[in-house]
């Protein structure tokens, strides 16, 4: 049996990329947030109790908040300034998975132990 | 048969949202690679769709994975026990920490968990918003494309940490407790 149903094939369209590039290194920036705002409440007890806002999750709750509502802040902002345009994509791309890659070591704790 | 209340909010947490996301992120894998490999044919339109809203599902297990994690199971996994306790059972955390043969699978095991699994909704977010966006058109974008696969390999490879990491935990010390829901009665002897 065919199935017909919006099966057609189609060119491949030439779309600028910017708003591509936001969203990848806005994860980059958001992931290394997570490693990083959870280092910090790590080390210090006073941002430690501030990222206290749901007491039964305990600092967890603030750190994972402060990177969620800072990543999304930072992809809003990106794609306002590249929606529509052609960026360079291969610095950035570079730029977005050594944040990545650093947010994955530094949550590793014996890592995150050496700060 | 029986399950307690918390239990089965771990099996969901972890045997149903987590497990299905790892499935659903290698299939996603296989996916993006047949369908963007230098070799593949042009990619069509129901393709593309679907694609783009298989990554839409991986990401919203993404989110639902972390989020029961964090604010249903986890406030269970470090509740304090009342001075005094002995039987540390109801409360996993301290039950691992006080022997010193388990003690590293919440040091470094929970530790790195709680912190790692986050990356996952981002990256998969990222994936499925980048598809959404460009679709067929990542075939003449290869470097968004790699970083697509990229963002997915490692988005696998936080939640096999986090997957791991939580099935050895909840084997040691899993979290129980609260209303007991009888599933079946087994025949009297």
């Amino acid at each position: 049996m065919t199935n017909t149903r919006s099966s057609t094939t189609v060119n491949v369209p030439d779309y600028p990329n910017g708003s591509g590039a936001a969203a990848m290194l806005a994860a980059g920036i958001g992931s290394f947030l997570v490693a990083l705002f959870a280092l910090i409440a790590d080390k210090s007890p006073a941002v430690k109790s501030l990222m206290i806002f749901y007491r039964p999750t305990g600092p967890l709750s603030g750190v994972t908040t402060c990177a969620i509502v800072a990543w999304l802040l930072v992809w809003f902002i990106l794609d306002r300034r590249w929606s529509g345009k052609t960026v360079a994509v291969g610095r950035l791309r570079t730029a977005a998975f050594a944040l990545l890659i650093l947010a994955v070591l530094l949550t590793f704790p014996p890592i995150a132990d050496l700060f | 048969m029986e399950i307690t209340f918390r239990s089965l909010w771990t099996l969901v947490h972890g045997m149903g949202f987590g497990a299905l996301y790892l499935m659903a992120c290698s299939g996603a894998l296989v996916e993006l690679y047949r369908r963007y490999s230098p070799d593949a044919k042009a990619i069509e339109v129901a393709d593309e769709r679907f694609l783009g809203r298989y990554l839409i599902v991986m990401a919203v297990l993404a989110w639902l994975t972390v989020l029961t994690g964090t604010y249903i199971i986890y406030p269970w996994y470090r509740a304090v026990p009342p001075p005094g306790t002995v039987d540390l059972t109801a409360f996993p955390q301290r039950l691992l920490l006080s022997d010193p043969a388990t003690s590293s699978w919440h040091s470094i095991g929970m530790e790195w968990k709680e912190h790692v699994a986050w990356i996952v909704p981002i990256a998969t977010t990222m994936a499925a918003v980048i598809f959404a966006r460009h679709g067929r058109n990542l075939r003449v974008q290869a470097e968004l494309r790699s970083a697509v696969f990229g963002f997915v390999w490692i988005s696998l490879l936080c939640a096999v940490i986090a997957g791991f990491f939580g099935a050895m935990i909840n084997k040691h010390a899993p979290v129980e407790g609260d209303t007991t829901i009888h599933i079946t009665h087994g025949a009297q002897k």
